[in-house]
């Protein structure tokens, strides 16, 4: 068969225990196993002596357990791995938390106490699409820049794209910059006469939808916020700087459904674009035979299985399982080599599917890296 | 080759056949945008007409119909049995404030110019509600749309929905805008949307997967619909594992139990000879299909205690493609899906 293509190979082991690799970042669509490749990188870089820090976003119940993770917190806590000779260090972020600390970080008590206060910080601390991505980015730049550990290890939030990491603190600070929250409140100045009327009456209809006391809460907080803002700013410009550096590694991650292969190539160009460290990409839940029968045709098989399924219904049950492997995993053969094709010189792995799902530090450690 | 091993209650209540909103949630990567378009094409057969909307502006559909970029507007993009038809409608979402804002202001020309400011991004920014206001109505809006005769232009919409996590509030929305708006044609308009939405014209259906995130995600999303009194229909699993082994050997396999010696045997009489270690990986293979099919046993019996009717859709082998998708639709169709008309004098419940 021509047109199959062998990637070169990735090892996330080597990857995290490289003692030059200082960050690593997982990314790709919902439901593919990023944090528990997060995971399971982290442990295996603290079993080689390394202390990590780990920082996941919305881990499955119990792989958040198995990390000693019950609720949403802050400051990274140990995680008992054992008689190894590194340190494991989890956290769940809480978006809004981080959020208020930045606030306190680059405010006077006083004014942040207020600008906390103000119902619009709250609901765009909790419900900006985005804010869970810059404080999550936030985060690594705080935990990177305390020097406390070897490296860290983030998960991105399972975002409608992938992507939206990258832009969400873009997004964000042309938000904040008031420009648009001082037009709505203060009609007819400036650019205003641009659009004159309609603007005027497009703020009424906006007041009538999110209610005028939305607005004069905006107002206030564009003021309290503006001494802040470029502090903000210049945080967000060093964290990505951060990502970009030597050291940095992107690791996406993906099954070998079309949406996540799709997801994942976005995110590969976009990280090249960006001249972003691409580690390489996970496939994961691939389903290799664990036996291969020679000169043995996928029909002998099945006519095999049904020859003795009167006589061995287990035995024929085991043969329509071990055909349907290999057709599946044909399949993910075919997904694999256009992954490969499309992104020539990337390293892939490819991670085995699991029967259950992972539960405990063992669960994490059997994976393959 | 689908093996049903056990005869199930049905998974499509008459509540849903009556229904003209389908609203699909599901989890991110449980596949609700495929389970929303099979659910389209099944709604539309024998000569229906269905509208299926897309909300979350990522052009899902086109790539699973393989079309170029849908527009706003409503487009043909399968046509069913006896005549029926699924259009397809990918809503865009600031074209779409402006003209529920046009309902009741006269813009004029300045809809452009404020597009352009990023107007439009702020204000749904500035109120996330705003933006499922607007999804929301519009899906009312086509729901409602009547011919002259009174007769609706769509015998069923169907949604593909914001995911799991944030459909409760999605839906519930327009009764917060009721509440904030405390008058005039916004209330009017929210107040007829909230009512919709509660009536048995509506119904949720969920998507989900057998595992652990998405399953715990759709029991509570099922008590949180419940609890706001929003109708749920059925419970789709999507890639379920076929059991390809006996019911009486799985815990056996399960626990790597079963005799290698025996499989030789039996596929020697075959006439297929193994040695012991292919023997060995063929169990270890069992054993492996028998762990998922407990995993995903123990997953159902959560989803079922929901008391949600069920409905099951097997992994596709060959990944979805569009026949793959009309596959998934007859499999619907065979677990009871259809519309199904209304007593006349009954009217439309809104």
């Amino acid at each position: 068969m021509s047109g199959h293509v062998d990637p070169p190979p990735l090892d996330l082991r080597a990857l995290v225990v490289d003692p030059t690799t200082r960050v690593v970042v997982t990314c790709g669509s919902g439901g593919v196993g990023k944090t528990t490749t997060a995971a399971a990188m982290a442990l295996a870089a603290a079993d080689a002596g390394r202390k990590v820090a780990v920082l996941t976003i919305d881990p499955a119940k119990r792989l958040a357990q198995s990390l000693g993770l019950t609720e949403l917190d802050n400051v990274p806590r140990q995680v008992d791995i054992g008689d190894r000779p590194g340190q494991l260090w989890a956290m769940m972020l809480d978006t809004s938390r981080t959020f208020d600390e930045m606030v306190q970080t680059h405010s006077t008590p006083d004014r942040a106490e207020k600008i906390l206060a103000n119902p619009f910080y709250r609901t765009i601390s909790t419900s900006f699409s985005g804010t869970q991505e810059y404080m999550a980015m936030e985060k690594l730049g705080g935990l990177s820049a305390s020097g406390e550990f070897d490296v860290v290890i983030v998960d991105t939030p399972p975002s409608r794209s992938a992507l939206d990491f990258l832009d969400a603190p873009q997004r964000l600070s042309s938000f904040l910059d008031g420009r648009m929250i001082r037009l709505l409140v203060s009609p007819g100045r400036g650019v205003m006469k641009i659009v004159g009327a309609g603007l005027t009456l497009f703020t009424k209809a906006v007041r009538a939808v999110i209610g005028g006391q939305m607005l004069t809460d905006a107002a206030q907080f564009v003021q309290l916020f503006e001494d802040l803002f470029g502090g903000f700013r210049e945080r967000a410009e060093a964290t990505h700087r951060l990502l970009r550096r030597q050291g940095t590694a992107f690791v996406v991650v993906a099954t070998c459904e079309s949406d996540a292969i799709r997801e994942a190539s976005y995110f590969a160009d976009r990280l090249r674009e960006e001249s972003m460290p691409l580690a390489g990409i996970v496939l994961n839940r691939m389903h290799p035979p664990l036996v291969t029968m020679p000169g043995i045709s996928m029909a002998a098989l099945e006519s095999a299985a049904e020859s003795i399924r009167g006589t061995d219904a287990v035995t024929a049950g085991l043969l329509d399982v071990h055909t349907r492997r290999m057709a599946t995993h044909e399949g993910e053969k075919r997904a694999a080599s256009r992954v490969a094709r499309t992104h020539p010189g990337v390293p892939v792995l490819q991670v085995r599917a699991l029967a259950t799902d992972v539960h405990d530090l063992d669960g994490l450690r059997a994976l393959d890296l | 080759m689908t093996q049903t091993s056990m005869v199930r209650p049905s998974g499509w209540s008459t509540a849903s056949g009556r229904a003209r909103l389908h609203v699909v949630t599901g989890k991110g990567g449980t596949g609700k945008t495929t389970v929303a378009a099979a659910l389209a094409l099944s709604l539309a057969a024998e000569g229906r007409r269905v509208l299926l909307i897309e909300v979350e502006e990522r052009q899902g559909l086109a790539q699973l119909f393989d079309l170029p970029p849908l527009p706003y507007e409503e487009t043909r993009i399968a046509v069913t049995s006896g005549g029926g038809e699924v259009r397809a409608l990918a809503v865009d979402v600031e074209a779409a404030l402006l003209e529920y804002f046009q309902l009741f202001y006269n813009l004029g020309m300045a809809g452009r110019a404020l597009r352009k400011l990023g107007a439009v991004e702020f204000a749904t920014t500035l109120a996330p509600g705003l933006r499922d206001v607007l999804l929301t109505g519009k899906a009312k809006e086509t729901v409602t749309r009547s011919r002259s005769d009174g007769s609706r232009i769509y015998d069923a919409v169907v949604m593909d929905a914001p995911p799991t996590g944030r459909v409760v509030s999605f839906l519930g929305v327009t009764v917060a805008m009721a509440d904030l708006a405390q008058r005039g044609p916004i209330r009017n308009q929210a107040e007829s949307v909230a009512a919709l939405l509660h009536s048995p014209d509506t119904v949720v259906h969920l998507v989900t997967l057998l595992e652990e995130m998405p399953v715990t995600e759709t029991v509570e999303a099922i008590a949180d619909l419940r609890a706001a009194g929003l109708p749920v229909g059925s419970v789709i699993i999507n890639s379920v594992t076929d059991p390809l082994l006996p019911d009486t050997v799985v815990d056996d396999a399960a626990a790597d139990r079963l005799d290698p010696g025996r499989i030789r045997e039996s596929l020697a009489a075959a006439g297929i000879t193994v040695d012991e270690a292919v023997a060995t990986g063929l169990a270890d293979e069992g054993g492996q299909h028998a762990r998922r099919l407990i995993t995903e046993y123990d997953l159902e019996a959560e989803l079922a205690a929901t008391g949600a009717p069920m409905m099951n859709l097997p992994r596709l082998v060959d990944g979805i493609d569009l026949g793959g998708l009309y596959e998934l639709s007859s499999m619907l169709t065979g677990q009871g899906v259809r519309r199904q008309d209304r007593d006349p004098a009954s009217g439309s419940g809104t």
